[in-house]
């Protein structure tokens, strides 16, 4: 064995697919002094790398995971460990056939090759399935399966023979030694190792590890079961492992795949069985491996029939049995996404977990790109470890969201679909009126926020044919169209919106606006009362945010943020904080809460509540200033997010159900309603054609890009500046635009069943040709957000395309659902549609 | 013929058997269960006998509501019906397990054969088919390796020896308890535990007089695990290889 050194560079703990590959990237890219620590034996220590199925379907509704995916096959063929094998996803109900048109559209929008078949087409492809009861199939030709134990073995090699690694493998972590928050030593059973980074990896025990440091990383390990049936001797006769594409039967939420002789069976469909790490047997006393625990056959019962159903023609054999099923444990995670980047508990102790086979390799690339250059080549804030809230690090948490997303893992997700479990963790101040207005409730970062009010359905017949009626079932799902005539009742008078679910900061102290002035685009250097909007970059200038920052004194801001986004934002915030301790950040977000309110008729309502002065003159737009509202000290940002004229009212969070009261009241006679997110989120802010973080705003676009680089560069440096002024000087690959569904007259996106559709997001550009819409990075134009706007009536989309076809009336297509639809460019670049010269909202 | 296969649900482990804190036990909490391989080798060896000469294999177990999924496998295989003689446990001694196994047998037809393993796969004492077959007056053979029906209606039976085979000729009805090697198990067939899952299993409840035997306590043997030590690289590691087979005697 070899001596484990008593200094490293960085220490990856676990030796599966993710520890290897990490390994790997981090020597390519010129680190030398990686130790790779672990517990079990290699090859294969035990973990879900050796039990897993191995098969890749690239094709996902994320562009993040698809991305990983894509690049991991890259690396794995590279590797000489990739098989294409080809792959079909079958529909039994109609439902699914929709699904796999909604498939379609996410392969165009990545630029995967994929195709929508026919029952008869499958079973050309995999002679063995019953295509009686199937009702379509969506073959993937790139499937491929992949062997991930040799493909870390060669990672491992290559990099020790770089001199860059050395590997203690039977060697137990025992503890991490920190010192004031910051990694100092991984402890063992063979002697401790120096260093200032630790890369967790080590897949279901991930928060055990993670512990010892103080750290959380939420995951829970689950199990899935699989089994083996064989011999059978088709698939025997083809000498080889896998001759027969791989089928996702994925209304039984199975797959069922060649493996030598074998069929083997996996399942996503029985009960969610979660365990916990610190009762994962043993290496010694595991039967087969600590992560493939005895199979419970109950479990796995219905999943048989189903299997029969579809591949009996080879499974109803006196002579083919069931040679080998396990329970094998991977890992959840609350929302389903990796856990991936630096621990917000403890600096320089990086999590890499909750990984797939199909991503191991270039969660690798891009955790080693993280730990080089402070970002990576794909924006990863959906797997980014900082999105966790503390409450959702919790045990409780985790385990409720796992549960109840096990069997979403083949499901059919709507986009905006809602959570059950784990609700109502967050309560703004105004809920008990929300709740006596009939709210429906969507979820932001624990947060219950209003979408629409019920109560507001009378709304529906004052403002008639201007309201859009969704005639599709998915189309209309957790949409309302009470959320139009709220749009129009705000537009037309007045509204009040909660948005509690900020995440708001104070920094103060002598070094505040010189870290602040570090750390966002915008010049801050401002009079006290000033509001800024501005982008936060990553170091290679993409978006890392988009926020505002008011300054409330000479050495005091406030920064306010998106709800989804507080706590990576918080994350990042903190990490930088100036080490001299000249500036210091309290996360404020519970001690406030806000309350927007705007309309024409906000300065109407504002003022009856108040004595102080809310003129246009006293309180102009982008200013702040604290006023007395019925009694409540309340901080006024005169700023907008859905284009008309009022404020955010940010007062003490105890104050809030009687400010809610105060502005309810004075708006009684101007007729002011509660409106929700989804006037907030979409329809006011699409019509005015502000970004989104998440959906607009990435880290793979630019601020020149998105339309929000500002007029002039102030001096001071700031992260992602070199970048910045980069992108000033060239000419952008693509410009973010609005497009209209159809035209702005012509009302033109009937289905071929004769029903209206509405694109949600997520869907691809293309020509009028119908081609694919690539830019010069190579990034395909995809719808960022869809949503009505009331006010033009419009149904838009927004999208970023490439110079020639960022060109206002350019005519392309929508590919939603696998047809096409007409839509028009109508702004390229940030000029809104609605209002353009923002008269309303500086009035 | 009818044959009753008596089986035992056992844990299945690793290479190290868990304790529990106080070493009472094999601590089962993670582990999962099965039948001994003796035991898959009677079932085997029962659905190929009655497959060929015609009756029926009932299996039987003494133990927890939950060893009922060990009769299930079994049924998987080929058997076709079960008796669960529910004692609430497997931990019993071999003269309790014995009257249970009685119990169980009481309502039944007189089998033609009645199959045991060997011995079980965790307690391994060999005792509950002799005193089975004591209790029933049958003749007992042990540790068969192979087996079939003579044309007088008798059983051929043979043991392998380090001398040499042994061949038996038992008239039926009998006792026989057979160790791994008579035959390859088959495995369960999809089809087949798909009709395990629905089968209906015979409970008979038994709370047995404890016998004489007691376990004090279980230990593990020393931790030797001396592990794999690499002797070099190619053809650097020959010197070592040739000491290494010297110390052995080998060369």
């Amino acid at each position: 064995m070899t001596e484990i050194p008593e200094r490293a560079d960085v220490v990856v703990i676990g030796a599966g697919i993710v520890g290897n590959a990490v390994c790997h990237h981090l020597a390519e890219l010129g680190w030398r002094d990686i130790v790779l620590i672990e517990k079990g034996p290699l090859p294969d220590p035990g973990g879900s790398t050796g039990h897993a199925s191995n098969f890749i379907f690239p094709v996902d509704h994320s562009r993040e995971i698809t991305a990983l995916t894509t690049d991991s096959m890259r690396q794995y063929e590279k590797l000489g460990t990739l098989i294409t094998s080809g792959g079909v996803e079958v529909a039994r109900q109609p439902q699914r056939v929709e699904e796999l048109k909604r498939r379609m559209a996410s392969a165009r929008a990545w630029g995967v090759d994929a195709e929508l078949i026919t029952p008869r087409r499958v079973a050309e492809l995999v002679p063995f399935v019953d295509p009686d009861i199937l009702l379509a199939g969506f073959w993937t030709p790139s499937v491929a399966v992949v062997d991930p134990l040799r493909a870390g073995a060669l990672m491992r090699e290559q990099a020790i023979a770089d001199g860059a690694l050395t590997v203690s493998a039977n060697t137990a972590v025992t503890g991490i030694r920190t010192d004031r928050g910051r990694v100092q030593a991984v402890c063992t059973d063979a002697g401790d190792v120096e260093t200032p980074v630790v890369v967790v990896a080590c897949g279901v025990w991930s928060p055990r590890i993670a512990r010892l440091a103080g750290a959380e990383i939420p995951l829970t390990p689950a199990v899935h079961q699989m089994m083996d049936v064989g011999p059978i001797p088709e698939l025997e006769a083809t000498g080889t492992a896998i001759a027969y594409p791989i089928v996702r039967d994925m209304d039984a939420l199975m797959y069922e795949r060649q493996s030598g002789a074998d069929l083997e069976i996996g399942s996503y469909a029985h009960r969610p069985i979660l365990h916990e790490p610190d009762d994962i047997p043993s290496l010694e006393s595991a039967a087969l491996s600590p992560t493939q625990l005895p199979f419970t056959s109950e479990d796995f019962d219905p999943q048989l029939e189903q299997a029969l159903e579809l591949f009996g023609s080879i499974l109803d054999r006196p002579d083919a049995g069931v040679r080998h099923a396990i329970n094998g444990l991977l890992s959840m995670t609350p929302d389903g996404a990796p856990v991936l980047g630096p621990c917000p508990e403890v600096a320089g102790l990086w999590s890499a977990a909750a990984v797939w086979i199909k991503e191991g390799p270039s969660v690798g690339r891009m955790l080693a790109e993280w730990l080089t250059h402070g970002d990576c080549e794909f924006d990863m804030h959906g797997a980014d470890i900082a999105r966790f809230y503390p409450h959702q690090r919790t045990r409780e948490h985790v385990r409720a969201r796992a549960n109840e997303g096990f069997n979403k893992t083949y499901g059919i997700v709507h986009p905006r679909e809602q959570w059950e479990s784990s609700r109502g963790r967050k309560l703004s101040p105004f809920h008990t009126r929300e709740r006596e207005a009939d709210a429906v409730f969507f979820e932001v970062g624990g947060w219950e926020r209003p979408h629409w009010y019920e109560s507001n359905r009378a709304l529906l017949d004052e403002f008639g044919d201007r309201v859009t009626h969704r005639q599709h079932e998915w189309d209309a799902r957790w949409w309302s169209p009470i959320v139009e005539a709220e749009h129009l009742a705000m537009r037309e008078r007045a509204a009040m919106i909660d948005l509690t679910a900020f995440a708001q900061f104070d920094v103060r102290g002598p070094g505040a606006l010189d870290y602040l002035q570090r750390m966002v685009v915008a010049q801050l250097d401002r009079p006290v009362g000033r509001l800024c909007y501005t982008p936060v970059l990553t170091p290679g200038g993409g978006f890392r945010s988009d926020l505002t920052v008011v300054r409330l004194g000479e050495d005091r801001f406030r920064v306010i943020t998106g709800g989804a986004d507080g706590a990576r934002d918080r994350s990042w915030f903190e990490s930088h904080l100036p080490a001299d301790g000249s500036a210091s950040l309290v996360d404020v977000t519970s001690a406030v809460c806000t309350l927007g309110l705007w309309g024409p008729r906000a300065r109407d309502v504002l003022a009856a509540t108040t004595e102080d002065d809310v003129s246009g003159e006293a309180l102009p737009f982008g200013t702040a200033r604290w006023i007395d509202v019925a009694g409540i000290p309340v901080l006024a940002l005169r700023v907008s997010y859905v284009g008309d004229l009022g404020w955010e009212l940010h007062a003490p969070f105890e104050h809030g159900q009687a400010l809610w009261d105060a502005i309810a009241e004075a708006g009684r006679p101007h007729g002011i309603v509660p409106a929700g997110i989804g006037v907030y989120g979409t329809t006011g802010r699409l019509e005015k054609g502000y970004r989104l973080m998440g959906a607009e705003l990435d880290g793979e676009y630019d601020p020149v890009e998105a339309g929000l680089a500002l007029p002039k560069v102030k001096a001071a440096d700031f992260v992602g500046k070199d970048a910045y002024l980069a992108a000033r000087e060239g000419t952008p690959a693509a410009t973010l635009c609005t497009l209209t569904l159809g035209t702005l007259t012509v009302d033109d996106h009937t289905g071929t069943d004769g029903i209206a559709r509405y694109p949600q997001g997520g869907e691809p550009i293309v020509t009028t040709a119908g081609e694919r819409i690539v830019d010069r990075k190579g990034r395909g134009s995809v719808v960022t957000s869809a949503g009505p706007a009331p006010s033009l009536g419009a149904h838009l989309l927004m999208a970023y395309l490439p110079p020639e076809f960022a060109v206002e009336g350019t005519s392309l297509q929508v590919e939603y659902m696998a047809e096409r639809y007409p839509v028009t460019v109508a702004r390229a670049g940030r000029t809104p549609l609605f209002d353009p010269e923002d008269t309303r909202m500086k009035a | 013929m009818d044959i009753v296969v008596c089986i035992k649900r056992v844990p299945a482990f690793g290479a190290q058997v868990p304790l529990t804190d106080d070493g009472s036990a094999v601590d089962t909490r993670h582990l999962g269960f099965t039948i001994g391989p003796h035991e898959e080798c009677a079932v085997e060896e029962a659905v190929r006998l009655v497959s060929a000469h015609g009756g029926r294999v009932t299996v039987l177990t003494v133990g927890p509501e939950e060893a009922g999924e060990q009769l299930r496998y079994a049924l998987a295989m080929g058997a076709h019906r079960g008796v669960l003689v529910d004692t609430g446990t497997t931990d019993l001694d071999p003269e309790a397990t014995a009257t249970a196994v009685l119990a169980g047998l009481a309502d039944e037809p007189e089998p033609d054969l009645l199959l045991f393993g060997d011995a079980s796969a965790d307690a391994g004492h060999g005792q509950v088919a002799i005193r089975v077959a004591l209790a029933r007056g049958l003749p007992v053979v042990g540790g068969i390796t192979g087996m079939d029906a003579d044309a007088g209606g008798g059983l051929r039976a043979t043991r392998e020896t380090p001398a040499g085979t042994e061949v038996f000729r038992v008239p039926m009805p009998a006792a026989v308890t057979v160790k791994e090697g008579l035959n390859l198990p088959r495995y369960p067939t999809l089809p087949g535990r798909l009709k395990a899952k629905k089968a209906e299993l015979r409970t008979v409840s038994c709370a047995p007089e404890p016998g004489g035997l007691r376990t004090v306590g279980l230990r593990r043997p020393a931790d030797d695990r001396a592990g794999a030590v690499p002797l070099g690289r190619g053809a650097a590691a020959a010197p070592a290889v040739v000491d290494i087979l010297a110390e052995l005697g080998k060369v």
